[in-house]
C-alpha cells in the first residue's frame, strides 16, 4: 500500500473538478493537431496492457479451475473470511477517522502548542511496515510479552487477555494507517475557503457550531478519500493479520498457496480484488453528490487560527498520547529489541546483503515506474478521450490490487507462459511497478497539470517542433514530479512484503523477507535489526516528502 | 496595395455541436493592428488560434504573407508559420531566465544575444535579462512575453487578451507602451479582447464578433459612431435609440433636428445617440426629467426620461450638477452624422 495515494486521489478529484482537461476536451479529432504522436501512445498502450496482465491471469486461473472452484469457495468458509475482513476494515477505518479528523483540525487550525512539530510526527507512523507493527504489538502485549512480564513482577499476573485476533490486528493497523486520513483531511483543511466560515460567523453562528455545521461537512470528501486508503490498506494487509492470527483474505490466500492449493488461492484472490473494487465504488458514490470545491479561482487566504482557550493543554496531551502510542512506543521497542539483538551477537553483517537487494529491486521498480508513467500522464492529461480514459483506468489498477493477488497472478503467468522470467527478479520488479504505478502517476500528473498548455503553445509559436517542445520545455518542468514519484515508489517497494515473499527468486533475501523469516520463527531480536534499519532509512525521506505535501501543488 | 499580412476566408470551426466560427473573412494589412472584439464565446479566441495553427479549421483558408497555411489539404504547423504569440497568462518558461525566454525563438546562436538585448531594450527591460520570470512584476512579465514574441521578428503578432491580468492603472500604461512599440516596429498584429475601450485604443481596425459571426470591421471611430447593427452599437458603449424622421433636409427627433446630408433614411428609423452626443441644461420647459445621476469622476452621467417616452443617457462635465427630478432641455451637440437603424440593421 502506498504512502501517498491520497495525493493521487486528491489530484484525481481536483483534476476532474476544476476541469483542467477542459482546455482540450473541445479539441475534436483533427489531423495534425490533436493526435498524440507514437512516442506517447505506444508506450502508454504497452503500460495499459501490462497493468491489466495480473488481473487477466488471475481471472484465467480462477476460471480454469472453475469446475470445482465454486464448490471450493463454499466449502472454504469464504463467507466467514469475508465477514472477518469486513469487520476489520470497518473497525480500522472508523477508529482511524475518529483519531485523525480531530488531529488534522488541531494541527492545522488551532493554537495548540507545538503544532508544527506534531504535524510531522503524527504522519510518521506510516513508515512502519505492518509486519513490524504486528511484531511490536505481540512482543509488548502478547502472551509472554513485556507488559505481562512487568505485571507478573509487580502484581503476579500470569496471563493477559490474548492479543491475537480482531482487537490486536485492528489496533496494529489503525495505529499505522490513520495518517492516511490525517494527510487527506489536512490538505483539505489547508484548501478550505475561509470565507465560508467567516460568512457563518457573520451570520451569528458561534465558532463550535460553525465547525460542526460548516467546516466538517466540507471535509467529507477528504474523509472519504482518506478512509478509502485506510480500508484498502487494511484489506490488503498481510503482515499484521498473519502475525496476529486473524484470518482475513490475504492470510487465507497465503495459507492455501503454501499448501499447493493454487486454484483456491486464485479464486480467493479474485474475491479479494472484487472487495477492493467494491470499496472504491463505495467511496466514489459518497463523493459524487455535491460539489465541495471553491467555485472561484485565485489564491486562498489562510484561515484564521482557532483559539482553544482552556482546551489548549488537553488537546496537546491527547495529541502527545497519539504520537507516543503510534510512533515513540514502536520506535523505542524496536530499538530495545535491536540493541538486545546486537548484544546477543546477532550477525549485523548479513543485513547488508539484504539491504542492498532491497535497494536494488526497489530502485529498479522506481525507475521503471517513473519512466513509464511520463507518457501515460502526457496522454491522459493532454489528449483526453475514451481510449486515453481507458489507459488511465488501467494505469490506476494497482491501486485496487492487493500485493498478494498481484504476486499470485504473476506466479501463474510466469510458470505457465513466461518460464524464462519465472523465478527471476524481473517478475518481482514488475509486481512492484503494477502495485505502485499509481503513486508515480499521481505526482507526475500533479506536476504536469501545473504546466500550462499555453507554455507548450508559446514554444511552438517560437518555432519549436512538438518533440523539441516535449523534451526542452515540458520535461524539465516536470522533473521534480518525476523524482518525487520515483522516490515514493522506491520507499513503498522497500517495505512491501507479500509480493516480495512470493516472487523473490530462491536465495534472494531482502530486508522485508529477512524480517519476515525471523518473525515466523519468533526471533524478535533477530528481526529487530533489519526492521530498525528499514524504518529509519525510509523514515527520513518519507518525512521530507510528507512535509512538502500539504501544499504540494506549487 | 501590397499583399495583406493575414487573410482568412470562410473560416468555419465547430467543437462538437457548437459552432464557434461560422464563415469568417478577415484581412490584416501589413503593419496594422486588427482587434477582434466580442463577448466571451463569440469565437474571437478560436479565430486567433486558427491563425496561429493551434486549431485546424473545418473549412476555409488562412494565408500569412501570401502563403497558404491552412485550407483544404493544407496544414502548416504553428512552428512553421512565423507567428508571435502573447498569451493572457504570459506563459513564460518558468525554468528559463528572462534572456532565455526572449532568445528561445531565435535559432541562430550567433545572432541571439544581440537580438535579446535589442528586444529587451525595446520593451524597456534592458539589463533584466538574468532575472527569473517569477522575480518580475506582472507588468514586467507582460513585457517579457511581448519581447519574446517579437524577438524572432514574426510576420504577425497574435495577442490573446494580453492585458487582462493587469490591474486597471497598469493596464492603461502598458497598453500605451505596447501600442507605441507595435507602431514603431511596424508590426502586424491580431489582438483579441472583450474590452471595448481597449479595442478602440489598440486597433487600426476593429472587428466585432458575435456567436461566431463577423458583425463589422471598421476603424475605431467608424465602428463607434456608425455601427452596422444595434448589437455592435451597444457592445461598444452606452447607446440610446430615439425615433427620428427625415424632413426638409434634416433629421428630426424629440431632442431637436440635426443636419443630414445625402440619401434620406426610410421612415420609422431610430437614431443612435451616445451620452457624449448630447448636452443638457435645466429648463422649466425642457423635454425631460432627470431620473438618476451617476458620478464618474470627471463627469456625471445623467439618465433623462423624455416626455415623448424613452430614456436617454447624457454625459456632462462635473463642474455643474443637477439633482434628480430637475426638468432639463437636452440638445444634440454631435457634429458627426447620426446613425439610423431600422430593426437591427443600420440603414443610414
Amino acid at each position: 500500500m502506498g504512502l501517498s495515494r491520497n495525493v493521487v486521489e486528491d489530484m484525481h478529484i481536483r483534476g476532474a473538478t476544476i476541469g483542467i482537461r477542459g482546455f482540450f476536451t473541445s479539441g475534436g479529432r483533427h489531423h495534425g493537431v490533436r493526435r498524440p504522436s507514437p512516442i506517447i501512445w505506444v508506450p502508454s498502450a504497452i503500460v495499459a496492457v501490462a497493468m491489466a496482465l495480473p488481473l487477466v491471469y488471475l481471472v484465467e486461473r480462477a476460471v480454469d479451475s472453475s469446475s470445482d472452484s465454486l464448490d471450493l469457495l463454499f466449502r472454504m468458509r469464504t463467507a466467514e473470511i469475508l465477514m472477518r475482513s469486513a469487520l476489520l476494515v470497518i473497525v480500522v477505518t472508523a477508529s482511524s477517522v475518529f483519531i485523525a479528523v480531530p488531529l488534522a483540525w488541531l494541527t492545522v487550525r488551532t493554537d495548540m502548542p507545538l503544532r508544527r512539530l506534531w504535524s510531522v510526527l503524527t504522519v510518521l507512523p506510516l513508515v512502519i511496515p505492518s509486519y513490524v507493527g504486528g511484531f511490536l504489538v505481540i512482543s509488548a502485549l502478547g502472551p509472554k510479552g513485556m507488559l505481562q512480564g512487568f505485571l507478573e513482577r509487580v502484581a503476579g499476573v500470569e496471563r493477559l487477555p490474548d492479543i491475537a485476533g480482531l482487537h490486536g490486528a485492528a489496533l496494529t493497523i489503525t495505529l499505522l494507517s490513520f495518517p492516511y486520513v490525517l494527510l487527506s483531511v489536512r490538505s483539505a483543511l489547508w484548501g478550505l475557503d475561509p470565507a465560508l466560515e467567516e460568512s457563518s460567523r457573520g451570520l451569528g453562528i458561534g465558532k463550535w457550531k460553525t465547525l460542526w455545521k460548516v467546516t466538517l461537512p466540507q471535509l467529507r470528501p477528504a474523509i472519504a478519500a482518506g478512509s478509502l486508503l485506510v480500508a484498502l490498506y487494511t484489506l490488503s494487509d498481510f503482515g499484521a493479520v498473519s502475525l496476529l492470527r486473524y484470518e482475513t483474505f490475504t492470510w487465507a490466500i497465503f495459507l492455501q498457496f503454501n499448501s499447493f492449493n493454487q486454484a483456491l488461492a486464485a479464486v480467493l484472490s479474485l474475491v479479494l480484488v472484487g472487495a477492493a473494487f467494491g470499496l472504491i465504488l463505495l467511496e466514489s458514490r459518497t463523493r459524487g453528490r455535491s460539489k465541495y470545491y471553491r467555485s472561484t479561482t485565485g489564491t486562498v487566504r489562510p484561515s484564521s487560527v482557532v483559539r482553544l482557550g482552556r482546551w489548549r493543554w488537553p488537546a496537546f496531551g491527547a495529541t502527545a498520547a497519539v504520537v507516543a502510542l503510534s510512533l515513540v512506543a514502536p520506535l523505542s521497542l524496536l530499538s530495545y529489541w535491536a540493541i538486545r539483538g546486537i548484544a546477543e551477537g546477532e550477525p549485523v553483517r548479513l543485513l547488508w546483503g539484504a539491504a542492498l537487494n532491497s535497494i536494488y529491486v526497489s530502485g529498479l521498480a522506481a525507475i521503471v515506474a517513473a519512466v513509464a508513467a511520463v507518457p501515460v500522464v502526457i496522454l491522459t492529461v493532454r489528449f483526453p478521450g475514451r481510449l486515453s480514459g481507458l489507459v488511465e483506468k488501467m494505469a490506476y489498477i494497482g491501486f485496487a490490487l492487493p500485493g498478494i493477488a498481484v504476486a499470485l497472478a504473476l506466479i501463474f503467468f510466469g510458470s505457465r507462459y513466461a518460464t524464462p522470467v519465472y523465478q527471476t527478479m524481473s517478475l518481482l520488479v514488475f509486481a512492484y511497478v503494477v502495485l505502485f504505478f499509481p503513486q508515480a502517476m499521481g505526482t507526475i500528473r500533479a506536476s504536469f497539470l501545473q504546466v500550462s498548455p499555453r507554455i507548450a503553445e508559446a514554444a511552438r509559436s517560437l518555432g519549436r517542433k512538438p518533440m523539441s517542445v516535449l523534451f526542452q520545455v515540458a520535461l524539465p518542468l516536470i522533473v521534480p514530479g518525476i523524482l518525487t514519484g520515483a522516490a515514493l515508489v522506491f520507499l513503498t517497494a522497500m517495505k512491501e512484503l507479500p509480493a516480495t515473499l512470493l516472487l523473490s527468486p530462491i536465495g534472494f533475501d531482502t530486508l522485508a523477507t529477512s524480517i519476515w523469516s525471523a518473525l515466523e520463527e519468533a526471533f524478535f531480536a533477530q528481526a529487530a535489526v533489519p526492521a530498525l534499519f528499514l524504518v529509519v532509512v525510509t523514515a527520513i525521506p518519507t518525512a521530507f516528502l510528507i512535509l512538502r505535501e500539504p501544499r504540494g501543488v506549487r | 496595395m501590397s499583399e495583406p499580412a493575414v487573410r482568412c476566408e470562410g473560416l468555419v470551426k465547430s467543437y462538437g455541436r457548437s459552432q464557434a466560427l461560422k464563415n469568417l473573412d478577415l484581412t490584416i494589412a501589413e503593419g496594422t493592428t486588427l482587434v477582434l472584439l466580442g463577448p466571451s464565446g463569440s469565437g474571437k479566441t478560436t479565430a486567433l488560434r486558427l491563425v496561429a495553427g493551434f486549431e485546424v479549421p473545418d473549412a476555409g483558408v488562412v494565408e500569412i504573407a501570401g502563403r497558404r497555411v491552412a485550407g483544404p489539404g493544407v496544414y502548416v504547423p504553428p512552428e512553421q508559420r512565423r507567428i508571435g504569440m502573447v498569451f493572457q497568462d504570459y506563459a513564460l518558461f518558468p525554468n528559463l531566465t528572462v534572456a532565455g525566454n526572449v532568445g528561445f525563438g531565435i535559432p541562430d546562436k550567433s545572432a541571439r544575444e544581440a537580438r535579446v538585448v535589442e528586444a529587451l531594450d525595446l520593451v524597456g527591460l534592458a539589463g533584466l535579462g538574468s532575472r527569473m520570470p517569477h522575480e518580475l512584476s506582472g507588468g514586467q512579465q507582460q513585457r517579457v512575453a511581448l519581447a519574446r514574441a517579437l524577438a524572432p521578428r514574426p510576420t504577425v503578432l497574435l495577442m490573446d487578451e494580453p492585458f487582462s491580468n493587469l490591474d486597471a492603472g497598469l493596464r492603461a500604461q502598458v497598453r500605451a507602451e505596447v501600442r507605441e512599440i507595435l507602431q514603431s516596429t511596424n508590426t502586424t498584429a491580431l489582438f483579441v479582447t472583450h474590452d471595448q475601450d481597449e479595442a478602440l485604443y489598440m486597433g487600426d481596425q476593429v472587428a466585432v464578433l458575435e456567436w461566431g459571426e463577423l458583425q463589422q470591421v471598421e476603424t475605431p471611430e467608424g465602428i463607434y459612431h456608425t455601427p452596422d447593427t444595434r448589437f455592435v452599437a451597444k457592445f461598444l458603449g452606452l447607446a440610446d435609440f430615439i425615433p427620428a424622421t427625415f424632413h426638409d433636409g434634416k433629421l428630426e427627433t424629440a431632442l431637436g433636428a440635426v443636419a443630414w446630408e445625402g440619401e434620406p433614411p426610410p421612415s420609422g428609423v431610430e437614431a443612435l445617440l451616445r451620452p457624449d452626443d448630447m448636452s443638457l441644461d435645466p429648463s422649466e420647459s425642457g423635454q425631460g426629467v432627470i431620473i438618476s445621476r451617476v458620478f464618474q469622476g470627471p463627469s456625471y452621467l445623467y439618465e433623462v426620461e423624455l416626455n415623448s417616452g424613452g430614456v436617454v443617457h447624457v454625459l456632462q462635465h462635473h463642474t455643474k450638477q443637477y439633482g434628480v427630478g430637475t426638468r432639463v432641455q437636452v440638445r444634440i451637440i454631435a457634429e458627426h452624422r447620426l446613425a439610423c437603424f431600422l430593426g437591427e440593421q443600420r440603414v443610414g
